[in-house]
Protein backbone atom coordinates (compact mmCIF):
# COMPACT_ATOMS: atom_id res chain seq x y z
CA UNK A 1 0.00 0.00 0.00
CA UNK A 2 2.74 2.21 0.38
CA UNK A 3 3.16 3.31 -3.12
CA UNK A 4 0.21 5.37 -3.03
CA UNK A 5 1.72 8.02 -0.48
CA UNK A 6 5.25 8.17 -2.74
CA UNK A 7 3.00 8.67 -6.09
CA UNK A 8 0.70 11.44 -4.22
CA UNK A 9 4.22 12.71 -3.01
CA UNK A 10 5.95 12.89 -6.20
CA UNK A 11 2.74 14.49 -7.85
CA UNK A 12 2.25 16.81 -5.29
CA UNK A 13 6.55 17.78 -5.64
CA UNK A 14 6.25 18.47 -9.44
CA UNK A 15 3.08 20.47 -9.51
CA UNK A 16 5.04 22.33 -6.24
CA UNK A 17 7.60 23.25 -8.55
CA UNK A 18 5.47 24.27 -11.72
CA UNK A 19 3.41 26.24 -9.25
CA UNK A 20 6.74 28.30 -8.53
CA UNK A 21 8.24 28.42 -12.12
CA UNK A 22 5.08 29.70 -13.58
CA UNK A 23 4.96 32.87 -15.35
CA UNK A 24 1.02 33.08 -15.73
CA UNK A 25 -0.74 33.18 -12.64
CA UNK A 26 -3.49 31.57 -13.65
CA UNK A 27 -1.46 28.66 -14.90
CA UNK A 28 0.20 28.52 -11.74
CA UNK A 29 -3.36 28.16 -9.96
CA UNK A 30 -3.95 24.94 -11.71
CA UNK A 31 -1.12 23.84 -10.68
CA UNK A 32 -1.76 24.97 -6.44
CA UNK A 33 -4.80 23.36 -6.80
CA UNK A 34 -3.18 19.88 -8.01
CA UNK A 35 -1.01 20.35 -5.21
CA UNK A 36 -3.27 20.67 -2.80
CA UNK A 37 -5.46 17.54 -3.93
CA UNK A 38 -1.98 15.86 -3.98
CA UNK A 39 -0.98 16.71 -0.33
CA UNK A 40 -4.80 15.82 0.48
CA UNK A 41 -4.19 11.93 -0.59
CA UNK A 42 -1.20 12.14 1.20
CA UNK A 43 -2.97 13.17 4.58
CA UNK A 44 -5.15 9.87 3.60
CA UNK A 45 -2.08 7.32 3.25
CA UNK A 46 -0.96 9.18 6.13
CA UNK A 47 -3.66 7.65 8.25
CA UNK A 48 -6.03 10.76 8.26
CA UNK A 49 -8.88 11.17 6.51
CA UNK A 50 -10.90 13.70 8.28
CA UNK A 51 -7.98 16.59 7.42
CA UNK A 52 -7.85 15.01 3.57
CA UNK A 53 -11.47 15.94 3.37
CA UNK A 54 -10.89 19.39 5.43
CA UNK A 55 -7.78 19.94 2.52
CA UNK A 56 -9.93 19.75 -0.64
CA UNK A 57 -13.17 21.49 1.56
CA UNK A 58 -11.10 24.69 2.54
CA UNK A 59 -8.02 24.30 0.54
CA UNK A 60 -8.80 23.14 -3.21
CA UNK A 61 -12.33 24.77 -2.48
CA UNK A 62 -12.46 27.99 -0.82
CA UNK A 63 -9.13 29.10 -0.92
CA UNK A 64 -8.72 27.91 -4.42
CA UNK A 65 -11.82 30.46 -4.96
CA UNK A 66 -10.92 33.19 -3.47
CA UNK A 67 -6.98 33.24 -5.85
CA UNK A 68 -9.11 32.49 -8.51
CA UNK A 69 -11.52 36.05 -7.99
CA UNK A 70 -8.77 38.09 -7.00
CA UNK A 71 -6.37 36.99 -10.11
CA UNK A 72 -9.07 37.56 -12.27
CA UNK A 73 -9.55 41.12 -11.23
CA UNK A 74 -6.41 42.22 -11.32
CA UNK A 75 -6.01 43.20 -15.26
CA UNK A 76 -2.17 42.61 -14.63
CA UNK A 77 -0.55 40.37 -17.77
CA UNK A 78 -3.34 39.69 -20.08
CA UNK A 79 -1.95 37.69 -22.66
CA UNK A 80 -3.35 34.74 -23.43
CA UNK A 81 -1.69 31.67 -22.70
CA UNK A 82 -0.99 29.12 -25.02
CA UNK A 83 -3.99 26.69 -25.76
CA UNK A 84 -3.46 22.94 -24.23
CA UNK A 85 -2.09 24.52 -20.97
CA UNK A 86 -4.50 22.77 -18.81
CA UNK A 87 -3.14 19.07 -20.07
CA UNK A 88 -0.38 18.83 -17.45
CA UNK A 89 -2.59 19.63 -14.49
CA UNK A 90 -5.21 17.45 -15.64
CA UNK A 91 -2.57 14.61 -16.06
CA UNK A 92 -1.33 14.38 -12.69
CA UNK A 93 -4.87 14.97 -10.92
CA UNK A 94 -5.75 12.17 -13.43
CA UNK A 95 -3.02 10.09 -11.89
CA UNK A 96 -4.51 11.14 -8.13
CA UNK A 97 -7.68 9.77 -9.30
CA UNK A 98 -6.39 6.62 -10.49
CA UNK A 99 -4.76 5.70 -7.86
CA UNK A 100 -7.44 6.76 -5.56
CA UNK A 101 -10.32 4.44 -6.75
CA UNK A 102 -6.98 2.16 -7.09
CA UNK A 103 -6.77 2.21 -3.09
CA UNK A 104 -10.41 2.61 -2.08
CA UNK A 105 -10.92 -0.14 -4.32
CA UNK A 106 -8.81 -2.60 -3.13
CA UNK A 107 -8.77 -2.08 0.67
CA UNK A 108 -10.42 -0.10 3.18
CA UNK A 109 -7.94 1.48 4.88
CA UNK A 110 -4.81 3.09 3.26
CA UNK A 111 -1.32 2.33 5.38
CA UNK A 112 -0.57 3.25 8.28
CA UNK A 113 -2.81 3.93 11.48
CA UNK A 114 -5.84 5.44 10.93
CA UNK A 115 -6.94 8.44 13.02
CA UNK A 116 -10.79 8.36 13.30
CA UNK A 117 -12.31 12.10 13.19
CA UNK A 118 -13.85 11.54 16.69
CA UNK A 119 -10.42 11.05 18.03
CA UNK A 120 -9.56 14.58 16.16
CA UNK A 121 -12.98 15.99 17.62
CA UNK A 122 -12.58 14.88 20.81
CA UNK A 123 -9.16 16.14 21.08
CA UNK A 124 -9.86 19.39 19.32
CA UNK A 125 -13.21 20.28 21.92
CA UNK A 126 -11.08 19.77 25.41
CA UNK A 127 -7.80 19.97 24.90
CA UNK A 128 -7.37 22.62 22.90
CA UNK A 129 -10.60 24.40 23.01
CA UNK A 130 -8.66 27.48 23.94
CA UNK A 131 -7.21 27.05 20.63
CA UNK A 132 -10.54 26.92 19.14
CA UNK A 133 -11.51 30.24 20.69
CA UNK A 134 -8.60 32.13 19.18
CA UNK A 135 -9.47 30.41 16.23
CA UNK A 136 -12.64 31.75 16.33
CA UNK A 137 -11.48 35.32 16.96
CA UNK A 138 -8.43 35.65 14.46
CA UNK A 139 -11.17 34.48 12.23
CA UNK A 140 -13.22 37.50 12.89
CA UNK A 141 -10.66 39.44 13.08
CA UNK A 142 -9.32 38.47 9.23
CA UNK A 143 -13.53 39.39 8.19
CA UNK A 144 -12.96 42.36 9.97
CA UNK A 145 -9.92 43.27 8.03
CA UNK A 146 -10.58 41.74 4.74
CA UNK A 147 -14.39 44.31 5.00
CA UNK A 148 -12.15 47.33 6.00
CA UNK A 149 -9.29 46.59 3.22
CA UNK A 150 -11.74 46.16 0.35
CA UNK A 151 -13.47 49.38 0.46
CA UNK A 152 -11.39 51.86 -1.27
CA UNK A 153 -11.08 55.13 0.44
CA UNK A 154 -12.77 57.25 -2.36
CA UNK A 155 -15.78 54.99 -2.48
CA UNK A 156 -15.51 55.36 1.15
CA UNK A 157 -16.11 59.20 1.09
CA UNK A 158 -18.60 59.01 -1.50
CA UNK A 159 -20.65 56.66 0.93
CA UNK A 160 -20.44 58.83 3.83
CA UNK A 161 -21.65 62.08 1.76
CA UNK B 1 0.06 -3.75 6.88
CA UNK B 2 3.07 -1.94 6.31
CA UNK B 3 3.11 1.81 7.29
CA UNK B 4 5.21 4.57 5.81
CA UNK B 5 8.39 5.30 7.65
CA UNK B 6 8.31 8.86 9.31
CA UNK B 7 11.48 9.63 7.62
CA UNK B 8 10.39 9.66 4.03
CA UNK B 9 7.24 11.64 5.11
CA UNK B 10 9.50 13.85 6.68
CA UNK B 11 11.36 14.62 3.53
CA UNK B 12 8.59 15.40 1.23
CA UNK B 13 7.76 17.82 3.74
CA UNK B 14 11.27 19.27 3.64
CA UNK B 15 11.51 19.61 -0.14
CA UNK B 16 7.66 21.06 -0.25
CA UNK B 17 8.79 23.77 2.23
CA UNK B 18 12.07 24.28 0.08
CA UNK B 19 10.46 24.35 -3.14
CA UNK B 20 7.80 26.77 -0.85
CA UNK B 21 10.36 29.26 0.75
CA UNK B 22 12.62 28.88 -2.85
CA UNK B 23 9.39 30.93 -4.37
CA UNK B 24 9.03 32.97 -1.71
CA UNK B 25 12.49 34.56 -2.20
CA UNK B 26 13.08 33.93 -5.56
CA UNK B 27 9.24 35.63 -6.99
CA UNK B 28 8.56 38.93 -6.97
CA UNK B 29 4.84 38.79 -8.16
CA UNK B 30 2.80 39.17 -4.79
CA UNK B 31 0.73 36.40 -6.17
CA UNK B 32 3.28 34.31 -6.30
CA UNK B 33 4.85 34.96 -2.96
CA UNK B 34 1.33 34.05 -1.12
CA UNK B 35 0.84 31.02 -3.75
CA UNK B 36 4.89 29.71 -2.24
CA UNK B 37 4.15 30.59 1.00
CA UNK B 38 0.19 28.38 1.25
CA UNK B 39 3.25 25.34 -0.46
CA UNK B 40 5.18 26.04 2.94
CA UNK B 41 2.10 26.05 5.56
CA UNK B 42 0.84 22.96 3.12
CA UNK B 43 4.31 20.72 3.62
CA UNK B 44 4.60 22.20 7.73
CA UNK B 45 1.07 20.29 7.53
CA UNK B 46 2.45 17.20 5.90
CA UNK B 47 4.88 16.84 9.03
CA UNK B 48 2.58 17.26 11.64
CA UNK B 49 -0.03 14.67 10.09
CA UNK B 50 3.62 12.56 9.19
CA UNK B 51 4.26 13.05 13.22
CA UNK B 52 0.50 12.38 14.26
CA UNK B 53 0.83 8.88 12.54
CA UNK B 54 3.77 8.15 14.26
CA UNK B 55 2.64 8.23 17.40
CA UNK B 56 -0.95 7.71 17.12
CA UNK B 57 -2.03 10.70 18.37
CA UNK B 58 -4.70 12.91 17.19
CA UNK B 59 -2.81 16.14 18.36
CA UNK B 60 -1.16 16.84 15.49
CA UNK B 61 -3.85 16.84 13.25
CA UNK B 62 -5.47 19.51 15.81
CA UNK B 63 -2.37 21.51 15.04
CA UNK B 64 -3.27 20.70 11.41
CA UNK B 65 -6.78 22.43 11.86
CA UNK B 66 -5.15 25.19 13.37
CA UNK B 67 -3.19 25.56 9.97
CA UNK B 68 -6.22 25.54 8.23
CA UNK B 69 -7.67 28.60 10.03
CA UNK B 70 -4.77 30.56 9.66
CA UNK B 71 -4.38 29.97 6.31
CA UNK B 72 -7.17 30.78 5.25
CA UNK B 73 -7.66 34.33 7.62
CA UNK B 74 -3.97 35.00 5.83
CA UNK B 75 -5.29 34.78 2.03
CA UNK B 76 -8.16 36.82 2.77
CA UNK B 77 -6.22 39.74 4.14
CA UNK B 78 -3.70 39.56 2.06
CA UNK B 79 -5.15 39.08 -1.27
CA UNK B 80 -7.56 41.68 -0.25
CA UNK B 81 -4.46 44.14 0.69
CA UNK B 82 -3.23 42.81 -2.74
CA UNK B 83 -5.93 44.55 -4.21
CA UNK B 84 -5.36 47.66 -2.58
CA UNK B 85 -1.48 47.57 -3.79
CA UNK B 86 -2.53 47.42 -6.65
CA UNK B 87 -5.02 49.99 -6.74
CA UNK B 88 -2.54 52.29 -5.74
CA UNK B 89 0.63 51.70 -7.10
CA UNK B 90 -0.73 49.84 -10.53
CA UNK B 91 1.84 46.89 -9.87
CA UNK B 92 2.38 44.15 -7.93
CA UNK B 93 5.67 43.85 -8.24
CA UNK B 94 7.31 43.23 -4.56
CA UNK B 95 10.43 45.72 -5.24
CA UNK B 96 8.36 48.55 -6.85
CA UNK B 97 5.89 48.50 -3.02
CA UNK B 98 8.88 48.04 -1.32
CA UNK B 99 9.30 51.99 -0.08
CA UNK B 100 6.22 52.97 2.14
CA UNK B 101 5.47 56.10 2.51
CA UNK B 102 5.37 57.58 6.29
Amino acid sequence: MNWYFYISGIVAVIAALMVVTRANAMQALLYLVTVFLAIASVFWTLGAPFLAALQIIIYAGAIMVLFVFVVMMLPERAERPRSMTWAIPAILVLVLLVQFILAVGTKGTPAGTVISSKAVGISLFTEYVIGVELASLLLLAGLIAAFHFGVLPERQEAADD
Amino acid sequence: MTSIPINHALILAAVLFLIGAVGVTVRRNLIFVLMSVEIMLNATAVAFIAAASKWHQPDGQVFVVFILVTASAEVAVGLTLFLRIYHGWKSLDADEVSLMKG
